[in-house]
């Protein structure tokens, strides 16, 4: 017996590994208490904040996606239940002089998700696949419509609010000012983070992993693939409940948005931008969807059609996202082939960025037209000002559309040679690529 | 009373006919497909903004033709350029390819044709009351789209039922692996289902544009209600999509056109905490719940069979 366990058994982590695994976590924990002192305006900490709880709920969401797949079109009921119930607590509390402070009030957000998660996912969680993906839709809009009716609890269209600094105060902080909230968001994404990564580890982890590659196999071995969707879809609830409850306290409202459709929409795009076959996928995914939404929404009107297309592009031509992206180039870099595919990269890239700016400049040309044609033909997307109406603009759009998308093709074909040729050469050193 | 029971009926009727024209679409893809296509409801929205825009041009009439086929054609692309390329990375990848296609279209109608409802009104020909029934006065268009949708829905049974093409789609809804060993052309009867069955939506878009509100949040209202019918009928079941449909859109017309409420039923004895925030479930009148009917359906379905009504398939 001992023979097997140590046979199947991984081998204990020596010390450097050890070393290096938790100097990871002491480094997050450092540069997350760091970043205010070199960004410290208003506005970033006010980003660093919608990170944060992105983060927690976009994790929160792989769980279910990545680890035990499931793809669940309702994930924001469980945020939204969360946030709306701690907006309500802060109210009473506040009210009766009840002694919890603030930082701990994200666990009754938690617990909401838990319970709702609870209650739902032994419906929900009987059947996986396409079936569960419309049955999360359905139970969503169950929720959500039913918020709109329930008037006095949810506040109908506004939403109800709450004032957070009239909390019982711990080290005189009164969590009015944003850094405070950025420290409060700041520690609990790194708990939850932890907890989260941990979870992973844990044997109910693993049987989510099982349970996602071959549910009769699971079967055979005596798990219920039933009960351990179930709890793993309750773990998810209950981390999507602490992001509700988080940002519920950063803006201190609550409202309708928060359970519908376009929350679930978007914490599904950020998890599969960033990646589900990492842990650290949807971490990525977070930050550079937060960043793309805030960002975008300056450059041009359309922004969310741009959106839609870059989550289009990631799903045909990225299906493991940015970090899938990353990873596949791990084992070249350690065959020390990596040089020979970027030179290749960087000839694919040029015609690439040509034919995103035709596609752009006739993409902005046409919205100028079909939205306001009677409006000035010199317009600006993207911090360039163009003339519209110019025959010229047309034909060097469709010119670096065309050409572009021609000639990238070509490259592109060069880029896969490439990429072989530096695969064979690290399969032939033994490292699996 | 049995004036409501009647005009309700043919409401749920035909509101069940215009769900079951964009499920048969839905299921028949996902039998073959394996790919629940989440922007099926977007093409049923196309299709209404297509013959808007064709009605303005040449008249409602071709506008019947050209914009389902209009509609199809894009689907079928879509199938051949997009789902075909996405197929060898799984299910999950071909659903939310379907999912980022339903928002780009959502994004592209309302940069096209703005957020407002549009004009799209019915046809001159047809702007007549069809019949009065106790003292109500029941649309000519209705019982026009009353008529298409029964015509489509025998149309596609004679296809489905006698033609080679409809037993190839048979086998497909059952063995589609047996059918691509048979030597059929697969990849082309895939591009053709979905091009049908994007389509038939369609259909169902520019025929229920005039009666409902053209606009740019029509998708996103009627896909839930969409993937609730195929769920309780049983996904994959074609003969189960036909009866969800003719249950939800029983059940919503119904739902719609009565007034009770739990204070109605037992007004007198109301407890003392009905005035608190259970006032909401107190008051609440069935009219307005309708709109949740179907996910409570949903809901119910699940706990008692979970297969869906008439599903056998446990995909």
């Amino acid at each position: 017996m001992s023979e097997i366990t140590a046979s199947a058994a991984p081998p204990l982590p020596a010390t450097a590994e050890k070393l290096k695994f938790y100097g990871l976590w002491a480094a997050a924990a450092i540069a997350l208490l760091l970043l205010p002192r070199i960004f410290s305006s208003g506005g970033s900490l006010t980003t660093f904040s919608l990170i944060g709880i992105s983060i927690i709920f976009s994790l929160s969401y792989n769980i279910l996606l990545g680890q035990t797949g499931m793809l669940s079109f309702g994930h924001a009921v469980y945020y939204g239940l969360g946030g709306f119930l701690v907006i309500h607590a802060i109210n009473i509390i506040g009210a009766n002089k009840l002694p919890i402070p603030l930082p701990l009030v994200p666990m009754i957000g938690g617990l909401t998700g838990l319970l709702f998660a609870v209650l739902l996912g032994w419906v929900s969680t009987q059947r996986s696949g396409t079936a569960f993906a419309m049955i999360s839709l359905g139970v969503a809009e169950l929720i959500a419509s039913s918020a709109l009716i329930l008037r006095t609890f949810f506040g109908g269209e506004a939403g109800i609010s709450a004032n957070r600094t009239k909390l019982l105060r711990v080290f005189d902080w009164n969590f009015g000012p944003q850094i405070q909230i950025y420290y409060l968001v700041a520690a609990w994404t790194l708990i939850a983070v932890i907890a989260m990564y941990a979870l992973t580890r844990t044997p109910l982890g693993r049987m989510c992993n099982a349970v996602r590659d071959n549910p009769e196999r699971v079967q055979f071995v005596g798990y219920n693939p039933h009960v351990v969707r179930y709890l793993a879809f309750c773990f998810s609830g209950f981390f999507a409940g602490i992001a509700g409850a988080l940002a519920a306290i950063n803006f201190e409202i609550a409202n309708s948005a928060y359970l519908g459709a376009l929350q679930s929409g978007t914490v599904l795009e950020s998890t599969y931008i960033g990646g589900i076959g990492f842990f650290i996928g949807p971490i990525v995914g977070a930050i550079f969807v937060t960043f793309l939404s805030l960002g975008l929404s300056d450059l041009t009107p359309v922004w969310q059609l741009y959106f839609g297309l870059i989550f289009i592009a990631v799903v045909v031509f990225a299906p493991g996202g940015v970090t899938g992206l990353a990873m596949m180039h791990r084992p070249l870099l350690k065959a020390g082939t990596l040089m020979r595919v970027l030179p290749s990269y960087l000839i694919a890239l040029l015609p690439t960025l040509a034919m995103i700016a035709g596609f752009i400049l006739s993409l902005e040309t046409i919205v100028h037209y079909s939205v306001n044609p009677g409006d000035d033909p010199h317009i600006k997307a993207f911090g360039v000002s163009f003339d519209a109406a110019s025959p010229l603009i047309w034909v060097t759009a469709a010119i670096l559309l065309i050409g572009g998308y021609l000639v990238a093709r070509k490259t592109w074909t060069w880029v896969g040679y490439a990429w072989d040729e530096a695969t064979s050469v690290a399969r032939e050193k033994g490292i699996a690529a | 009373m049995l004036e409501l029971i009647v005009i309700s009926s043919l409401n749920g009727v035909l509101f069940g006919m215009l769900l079951f024209l964009m499920a048969s679409g839905l299921t028949v893809i996902f039998s073959m497909l394996g790919v629940l296509n989440f922007a099926h409801a977007s093409f049923y929205m196309l299709g209404a903004f297509f013959g808007f825009q064709t009605s303005r041009w040449l008249g409602f009439w071709p506008a019947l033709l050209i914009a389902p086929l209009l509609a199809g054609a894009i689907g079928a692309g879509v199938e051949r350029y997009g789902l075909r390329r996405v197929h060898k990375n799984g299910h999950v990848a071909e659903l939310l390819f379907t999912f980022g296609l339903a928002f780009v279209i959502e994004e592209v109608v309302q940069i096209i044709w703005g957020k407002s409802p549009v004009d799209f009104r019915v046809p001159s020909l047809l702007d007549f009351p069809a019949f009065t029934i106790f003292s109500t006065n029941y649309p000519a268009y209705k019982m026009f789209m009353l008529l298409v949708s029964v015509v489509i829905f025998l149309g596609l049974l004679i296809v489905l039922k006698k033609t080679r093409i409809g037993l190839i789609v048979q086998a497909a809804l059952t063995h589609p692996h047996m059918v691509g060993h048979l030597g059929h052309n697969v990849g082309r009867i895939f591009m053709l289902v979905f091009g049908v069955g994007t389509a038939l939506a369609a259909v169902a878009g520019v025929i229920a544009g005039p009666a409902l509100v053209t606009q740019s949040n029509m998708a996103g209202l009627l896909g839930p209600i969409l993937f609730v019918v195929v769920v309780v009928g049983g996904l994959g079941s074609l003969s189960g999509a036909f009866v969800g449909s003719l249950l939800i859109g029983l059940v919503q017309t119904f739902a719609v056109s009565m007034n009770g409420s739990l204070s109605g039923a037992f007004g007198p004895l109301g407890p003392a905490y009905a005035s608190t925030w259970l006032s909401d479930i107190w008051g609440v009148t069935i009219a307005q719940i309708a709109p949740i009917m179907p996910y409570v359906l949903l809901v119910l379905i699940l706990i008692f069979r979970p297969m869906g009504l008439l599903g056998t398939r446990d995909t």
